[in-house]
């Protein structure tokens, strides 16, 4: 028996959120995330009989996503014949600057910040994806896309009241379950 | 008018201001509330926190448009 199951139908509303995330720290273009994540979704798919159900459905969907944007990196350094080292002068003021160049660059340090942020962003999706799909969906609509209260009451057909009943819902599922799963760490 | 509020009101109120829909008046007394108000003021430290680290996340969702594209491309796919 196995522990997890497909469901292909659910896919985009679960999941699509999570790999685009994963994926455009990675790749930095939206097409080019949005043309993995429909292929991640087509292999998986297409390879839906070779899962075992010994892992989640993300997971799974997040090791076949690796591979695509392994193959985007093939593509795209293939595209430029070869990777390349470059170290370049222009400035000829700039020689002799060589040992000042070895200390620690500052933009290292937002590199780091770029992949704590990441490791925080997918960690919010994963708490979402643990409370109920509805408030979830209202959650992000109003707090990450900014969408106007009157328009989702609009799409879901409920008052400004139920509303706010929701989003204090989700606000406080989601602040204990990254209490446990962020703060915790 | 009232500038004493329940607990719920609180909620409210302080659940608006991290989308910066409370008005001034509405915000007063919350100020109020907190004073006294220990439970509150723990909901109003965390969901501050809350607010920060979403915004520091940067999460990004697919927009709409495209979600609609890939679950049209996924229907097809099952159908065959």
């Amino acid at each position: 028996m196995s522990e997890y199951e497909l469901h292909p139908e659910n896919w985009v509303d679960r999941y699509s959120d999570y790999l685009y995330n994963y994926t455009i720290v990675r790749v930095n273009d939206h097409d080019v995330a949005q043309d993995i994540i429909s292929e991640t979704f087509l292999a998986g798919l297409k390879s839906k009989d070779n899962f075992k159900g010994e892992a989640t459905e993300r997971t799974w969907l997040i090791s076949i996503l690796k591979r695509k944007i392994i193959d985007q990196y093939r593509k795209a350094n293939s595209a430029k014949g070869k990777a390349e080292v470059r170290i370049n002068y222009s400035e000829s003021e700039n020689e002799g600057d060589w040992l000042e160049e070895h200390i620690s660059d500052p933009s290292e340090k937002t590199a780091h910040e770029v992949m704590e942020n990441e490791e925080l962003g997918l960690a919010i999706l994963n708490c979402l994806d643990s409370i109920n799909e509805k408030h979830a969906t209202i959650f992000k609509m109003k707090t990450i896309d900014g969408i106007d209260t009157e328009s989702i009451c609009n799409e879901f057909n409920i008052t400004a009241s139920n509303l706010w009943v929701i989003i204090h819902r989700a606000r406080t599922a989601l602040a204990e379950c990254l209490e446990h799963n962020w703060f915790k760490k | 008018m009232k500038l004493k509020i329940p607990c719920e009101d609180a909620y409210h109120i302080c659940d608006k201001s991290q989308y910066k829909e409370a008005c001034l008046w509405e915000k007063l007394k919350l100020k109020l509330h907190l004073l006294y108000c220990r439970a509150c003021r723990k909901y109003s430290v965390r969901n501050q926190k809350l607010s920060k680290l979403v915004e520091r996340s940067n999460i990004r969702t697919v927009p709409r448009a495209n979600k609609e594209q890939l679950r049209e491309q996924l229907r097809k796919e099952l159908d065959k």
